[in-house]
């Protein structure tokens, strides 16, 4: 079975139920969105599909169970993911956080020589995020824009074939949003990618499919145009978008 | 802010700033250094130094060579090392004891032994280092191989910051607390003196000591290469990486326990060295010289010099060291104090060290130019 298959996913911390039993499919090629109010588990869920949260239930990918395994050994299997606020390695230049991405299968032989040419992978990604022209700049240097495009840059060549984005595109101008949403559809045609966002623009225009979450739960699923007419999710989150959107 | 179309085309001075840092420094500009170097040491130093001036040299040398390590594990990893001592004591005391042995002659046992001890016979653990192609070995090895499940169990269990400080401290306190308990096989607080020769080489000999200098010396030039080639390499990212995310890197698919490892292990191989060093041009290994003390100076004179560029540590070392001795000839008393001081000042004021002042100097300069 292909894609991202989520049973009865559960994280729990101290007694408050972050995550509360969540059925999720994903299949390969989706662009899946996930939205939901704040605190409704949607980063946590991403947590326990990567091994950070310890939780209960399943969750496979390309048929290979992932809870359970250590967060390393889950990005080995080609999941990736970003971080609500940007990581990336600050004083290493772009070019080197994207070698350092591409590099975890190297030997050690490799791994004790300095870098003596730009890999194909990492020169492909340069241009794919169009960084190519900052490429020897220290990544911190980048505005919050160009950063979150280094991280989707780093899961490019990583050879991650799940992409797990949280919030990818908060903080970006509307120019840079529309260039990251095209870049997702792109993507989509050979990876599975699942996007964690508010912005509700952004989600008409780029999701193919959406999850609601609310409250640690799946609350609805399906087009954009089904998940709006859900009286649910008015109730529950477009209610708290406009609210949010007023204040 | 710039847009994706039009992202900056010139490299911002930081750029060339970060390139400068962690990127190729041109092989040909780390040949030069490493000439201006080895004239420093091999050509000026000799000459204008007495011989007495030169044995204190190879003795800071040696620190230095320790410094060189800390500068990987701290500076590039993150791992303060405050219990270098450990590793510094192993390789001394393998050297040692083997010197010893080769003083006291073939059948013999250690003057010590035969002053305290009712041994009649070496201890097992001592008779391998009659060899001197095991205890040279040793001298490395044996550190490393502490080193290495030692790493392994603490950085696996994730202990990191302070915490790893402080187990750090304990440890090394713990060994030089083993080392004074057994008196009759260690010399205990004394440790083992009187160090006579070198390899079948009279220490009392001056040109033979100026010989130990020359091997300090070469040893340190080695190590700075390693070194080197440890930080441009791609490792040498990697480990830059863990030590500003270790947490993110776990999710690009490395083991980031694995990566701290490496340097910690190498960084011990050169406490060994060093230690080992030690013995002939200082003559003596004693607990008080591996204990928790020595182990936080270590670290003082990489913090002065600059913990994470590469001459930066050996030279911080080398002025420390140096500070010290000019000082508590004259105010033994105000030693302590100064010391205390030097380690505060670069950590509030000068994080980079005094390596980092080049870097900001340059940087001042280069806006006077463009303003
Ligand atoms: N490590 C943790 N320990 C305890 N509680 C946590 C932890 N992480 C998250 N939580 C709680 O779990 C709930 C879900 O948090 P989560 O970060 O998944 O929400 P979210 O949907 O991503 O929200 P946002 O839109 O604000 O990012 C929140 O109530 C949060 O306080
Ligand atoms: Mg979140």
């Amino acid at each position: 079975m292909s894609g991202l298959v989520v049973r009865d996913l559960k994280v729990v911390f101290d007694g408050f139920v972050a995550v509360g039993g969540v059925d999720l499919d994903v299949p390969a090629g989706d662009v899946r969105f996930v939205i939901g109010p704040n605190g409704a588990g949607k980063t946590t869920l991403i947590d326990a599909i990567t091994g950070l949260a310890r939780a209960s239930g399943s969750v496979t990918f390309d048929g290979r169970e992932l809870l359970g395994r250590k967060v390393h050994k889950i990005a080995r299997l080609g999941v990736g993911r970003t971080f609500q606020n940007s990581t990336v390695f600050e004083e290493l230049t772009v070019l080197q956080n994207l070698d350092i991405a591409a590099g975890w299968n190297r030997g050690p032989l490799t791994l004790l020589r300095r870098r003596s040419s730009v890999p194909p992978e990492v020169q492909r990604a340069l241009e794919t995020i169009r960084l190519t022209a900052v490429r020897d700049q220290p990544a911190g240097t980048l505005p919050h824009g160009q950063k979150q495009w280094l991280e989707i840059g780093m899961l490019l060549v990583q050879d991650a074939k799940l992409f797990l984005l949280d919030e990818p595109v908060a903080g970006m101008s509307q120019e840079e949003r529309d260039a990251t949403g095209e870049l997702l559809g792109e993507l989509s045609k050979t990876h599975t990618v699942v996007v964690i966002e508010h912005d509700m623009d952004f989600l008409r225009r780029f999701a193919r499919t959406v999850t609601v979450m609310h409250a640690g739960g799946i609350l609805s699923e399906g087009t954009v145009a089904e998940v709006q007419a859900d009286p649910r999710v008015q109730e529950v989150y477009l209610g708290h978008a406009v609210q949010a959107q007023e204040a | 802010m710039t847009t994706l179309q039009d992202p900056p085309i010139a490299p911002s001075a930081a750029g060339r700033s970060a390139r400068r840092r962690f990127g190729p420094g041109t092989g040909s500009r780390a040949a030069a250094g490493f000439a201006v170097a080895a004239v420093v040491l091999f050509a000026v130093a000799p000459v204008v130094l007495g011989d007495f001036r030169l044995g204190l040299l190879a003795k800071y040398l040696c620190l230095a060579i320790v410094a060189v390590g800390i500068g990987l594990a701290w500076g590039r990893g993150g791992m303060l090392t405050l219990g270098q001592g450990v590793f510094f004591g192993l390789g001394g005391y393998a050297m040692a004891m083997h010197l010893k042995l080769a003083d006291a002659g073939p059948g013999q046992l250690p003057d010590f032994m035969q002053l305290y001890g009712q041994l009649d016979a070496l201890p097992w653990w001592w008779r391998p280092f009659t060899s001197p192609a095991f205890a040279l070995a040793a001298t490395v090895l044996l550190p490393m191989l502490v080193a290495l499940p030692l790493g392994l169990l603490i950085f696996r269990r994730r202990v990191r910051g302070a915490y790893f400080a402080i187990l750090s401290q304990a440890l090394c306190a713990a060994f030089a607390i083993f080392l004074i308990g057994q008196q009759g096989t260690t010399g205990g607080t004394n440790g083992l003196t009187d160090i006579q020769g070198f390899f079948g080489y009279d220490l009392n000999d001056p040109i033979n000591r100026r010989m130990i200098y020359f091997i300090v010396a070469a040893v340190l030039l080695a190590v700075l290469g390693v070194a080197w080639q440890l930080m441009r390499s791609r490792y040498g990212e990697l480990l830059v990486a863990v030590r500003d995310g270790e947490e993110r890197v776990r999710f690009l698919g490395y083991d980031p326990a694995n990566v701290k490892l490496v340097a910690y292990v190498v960084a011990a191989g050169m406490a060994g060295l060093a230690g080992a060093l030690f013995v002939p041009a200082v003559g003596i290994i004693s607990p008080a010289m591996i204990g928790v003390v020595p182990s936080i100076e270590f670290v003082i004179g990489v913090a002065v010099g600059g913990r994470a560029s590469l001459v930066g540590p050996a030279l911080g070392a080398i002025a420390v060291a140096w500070a010290r001795t000019a000082l508590s000839e004259r105010l033994p008393s105000a030693w302590t104090y100064f010391e205390g001081l030097l380690f505060i000042l670069p950590v509030v004021f000068l994080p980079g060290g005094l390596a980092s002042l080049t870097v900001f100097l340059r940087r001042r300069s280069g806006k006077k130019a463009s303003a």
